[in-house]
């Protein structure tokens, strides 16, 4: 892909671009931040944005744009592993199944179609419930619910290919099972997983959001969108601006990864846009 | 039938379908945030029962009145003796448990004989320590033997850890309790709400509520929903931050009142480096209360410089002891050996109070050079890690006893005070009954706790309650836990 097939997709260009800069936001965050976000100050709470404070201040008089920032870190980092977990494990598991067939296909689809038959949330929920609340507990709820979506990704790319005469030929000339995997399975499905891995990102988010709103992720003094909600909920007829911030953050955000998702799909490869890849339904 | 006639009809019909819309509404459904575990009293420290069940389905010999103040309950009049050692309590006549069993004599010996037994659960046994015996002296007089004079021994049979109870029914009273009060019991939907409705053979003065819940909503957002739409009346407490939504409504009142909570910064008296006075005064000077208490609390919590509730005639204001000073906290710290400061862990419980206090202290601590790490616990790990293995650093807390200055006369609390002088001033005040020598001695003790920065003392919790404006009789502040039904009616 290059720049010309970019200006092709517009929408993707967008996306990209938006997705980038709020990455890039969080990331700017672990250097600096307009204003240092422990620094509680209540004498300055609840202030409009205004030049010194861009998006105002919360009730504790922490700036928010400066909590935004570090939140959609959080947001990223966690649903960003949670994505690598899912490929790290799913895929194997996926290629697996595609170059052993028999019983372990049978087992692995099996294994995902119990874990696809709970809601991701609640097993989300039922992870953070059982473990404690936290940012490492909300990664792996959220790592375990991408894993059967990856490998059901992996054995769907994985079986059309296995069926070329190359991967016979390799067969032939005698490359084990795990070594077809890894040199033509694995390859040949790549795009298909950055796809799906950016629209797992923005679950993820969502799920992030979701399991801190509750209480079950991000714990204070640390910040992440979810958070920020939760602390806003039980002032929003007094102060909506504070739910606003996050709320929309969380949709841009999302929204970003979103058209980055399907425009990259069809970037990547056009033939797929009207098949598959609803898998990612959560 | 004439058109006049059919006029007239429907205009009967619609006064007889007005009529009963236009009577006095007599139900209650009241908001509260936590339901409680159980609902026996004399089996739980939790606030939550005694919110529900305390003077409305439960009585004790006396009872606490709004200011604070004993009133005739069961007994109708007492009488001590001289030494300050017998009590002889004259009984009401003609009071029935809920389930119809007659209230004696007897059942005062078996409500306190339960409370002291050896495996009694009652959370506040100690403080009826003092009793060392129950005698019935005829079915409608009972006589109490202390060991030791109490100054307090009244009050505390008022509270709902001293409620009567029947032999008959007591050992159910956690999933269905029978009591002596105004209202009974009806039903319990556990997860949802308590229903309580008027007791007919009450022996005293008829409330004007025939029927009240107790309904359980723990969001502020949800209980804030329910109160605008008016699927609630009323709560005794509703959280400070969102109270400016009702404060200009008219279909609201906000009553604003005085609790027993003193909120503190508990330190571990044990460890290092909380050994060291010093620190602990670094640790007072760092505080900014002010701050605190507006970000906590929206200002409605009161300063205090001590363990004692500002609202009691005993209290002594001693919030000037160690007064913000961001130089000071650091020349004391560096004189105790810690000029780089040090970090020590936070413990905070599932209360809004304790999770902003928790957060603001932290600001306000980095600023002299102390690092605290927050943990977050549910109630049950806090117990656990806290107050019962005393495994902790720091944590915020409200002691909501009444008159709970004497836990720093005891060495095994979990913040493990202990200072010989005042332990004897502490003996000496429960066996003084003097209220001027009571006085001196109840400040004497604020003063050295206040001097030793035991704790951060930070304010005292107020009670934000949001009612119906058509609602009144409703207790403006809470001398003891409970929400108090009899004296609550509808106007119009």
């Amino acid at each position: 892909m290059n720049w010309q097939q970019l200006g092709r997709h517009p929408s993707l260009a967008i996306g990209l671009m938006a997705a980038t800069l709020f990455a890039l936001l969080g990331l700017v965050s672990l250097w600096w931040t307009p204003f240092p976000i422990e620094q509680i100050s209540i004498a300055r709470r609840f202030l409009g944005p205004a030049t010194e404070h861009w998006l105002g201040t919360d009730h504790l008089g922490r700036d928010m744009f400066s909590l935004v920032m570090r939140g959609t870190l959080t947001s990223f980092v966690v649903a960003g592993l949670g994505v690598i977990i899912g490929i790290g494990v799913g895929v194997p598991l996926g290629l697996a199944a595609v170059a052993w067939g028999g019983m372990v296909e049978w087992l692995v689809l099996r294994l995902s179609d119990i874990t696809f038959a709970f809601p991701a949330v609640i097993v989300a929920i039922l992870i953070a419930a059982l473990f404690g609340p936290g940012e490492i507990n909300a990664v792996i709820a959220i790592g375990i619910f991408n894993i059967p979506v990856f490998a059901r990704v992996a054995r769907g790319g994985a079986l059309a290919i296995a069926t070329q005469d190359y991967v016979a030929a390799a067969r032939l000339a005698g490359l084990g099972n795990a070594a077809i995997a890894a040199r033509h399975l694995l390859p040949n499905i790549m795009s298909l997983l950055i796809v799906q891995g950016t629209i797992q990102l923005s679950l993820g988010i969502l799920a992030e959001a979701g399991l801190s709103y509750i209480g079950l992720g991000t714990q204070p003094p640390a910040t992440s969108l979810g958070l920020m909600l939760r602390d806003a909920q039980s002032l929003f007829l007094i102060h909506p601006w504070l739910s606003v911030v996050p709320g929309l953050t969380i949709v841009l955000i999302v929204i970003a990864l979103n058209i980055s998702g399907d425009g990259l799909r069809d970037a990547i490869d056009p033939r797929l846009r009207h098949e598959g890849l609803n898998h990612g339904a959560g | 039938m004439t058109a006049r006639n059919t006029l007239a009809l429907t205009v009967a019909g619609l006064l007889l379908m007005a009529g009963p819309a236009l009577a006095q509404p007599t139900e209650i459904r009241i908001g509260v945030a936590l339901e409680p575990p159980t609902l026996d009293p004399t089996a739980g420290a939790a606030e939550a029962i005694d919110v529900v069940v305390y003077q409305n389905v439960f009585e004790g010999l006396v009872r606490i009145d709004q200011t604070g103040a004993v009133q005739p309950g069961l007994a109708k009049s007492w009488t001590i003796s001289e030494d300050g050692l017998t009590y002889r309590f004259a009984l009401n006549e003609g009071v029935t448990f809920h389930d119809g069993t007659a209230f004696d004599a007897e059942d005062v010996k078996f409500s306190f004989d339960r409370l002291l037994a050896e495996d009694s659960v009652n959370a506040q046994k100690a403080l009826y320590a003092p009793i060392s015996a129950v005698t019935v002296i005829d079915p409608m007089t009972v006589e109490f033997t202390l060991s030791r004079p109490d100054g307090l021994f009244l009050f505390n049979l008022g509270r709902g850890d001293a409620v009567i109870v029947a032999p008959e029914s007591a050992a159910n009273n956690g999933a269905e309790p029978i009591g002596t009060g105004p209202f009974a019991f009806i039903q319990w939907d556990r997860g949802s709400r308590v229903v309580l409705e008027q007791y007919g053979p009450y022996w005293g003065e008829a409330p004007a509520l025939t029927r009240a819940s107790f309904v359980f909503i723990s969001d502020t957002a949800t209980l804030t929903n329910a109160l605008l739409a008016g699927d609630v009346d009323g709560t005794n407490n509703f959280a400070a931050e969102a109270l400016a939504v009702f404060e200009n409504n008219p279909q609201f009142k906000v009553l604003v009142g005085s609790t027993e909570g003193e909120t503190i910064l508990s330190t571990n008296n044990r460890k290092e480096p909380f050994t060291d006075l010093k620190v602990r005064q670094a640790m007072a000077h760092a505080l900014d209360r002010q701050e605190i208490i507006e970000g906590a609390t929206y200002g409605y919590g009161v300063p205090i410089g001590t363990h004692f509730a500002p609202h009691h005639p005993y209290y002594l204001d001693l919030t000037d002891t160690y007064p913000h000073d961001v130089e000071a906290a650091k020349t004391l710290l560096a004189e105790a050996g810690y000029t780089d400061g040090f970090s020590a862990t936070l413990k905070l419980p599932p209360v809004a109070y304790a999770r902003l206090s928790g957060q603001i202290i932290a600001s306000q601590f980095a600023e002299v050079g102390i690092e605290l790490e927050l943990i977050n616990m549910e109630w049950a790990q806090w117990l656990e890690d806290v107050f019962a293995n005393k495994d902790f650093d720091l944590t915020i807390i409200s002691h909501v006893e009444p008159f709970d200055i004497g836990i720093y006369a005891n060495p095994d609390y979990y913040f493990g005070y202990d200072n010989a002088q005042v332990q004897a001033l502490n003996e000496t005040l429960n066996a003084t009954t003097d209220e001027a020598d009571r006085l001196a001695l109840a400040q004497e003790i604020q003063t050295i706790i206040a001097r030793d920065a035991v704790n951060g003392y930070l304010f005292e919790l107020a009670q934000t309650g949001v009612w119906n404006a058509k609602l009144d009789g409703m207790w403006q502040n809470a001398p003891v836990e409970g929400v108090v039904l009899r004296d609550i009616y509808w106007v119009e």
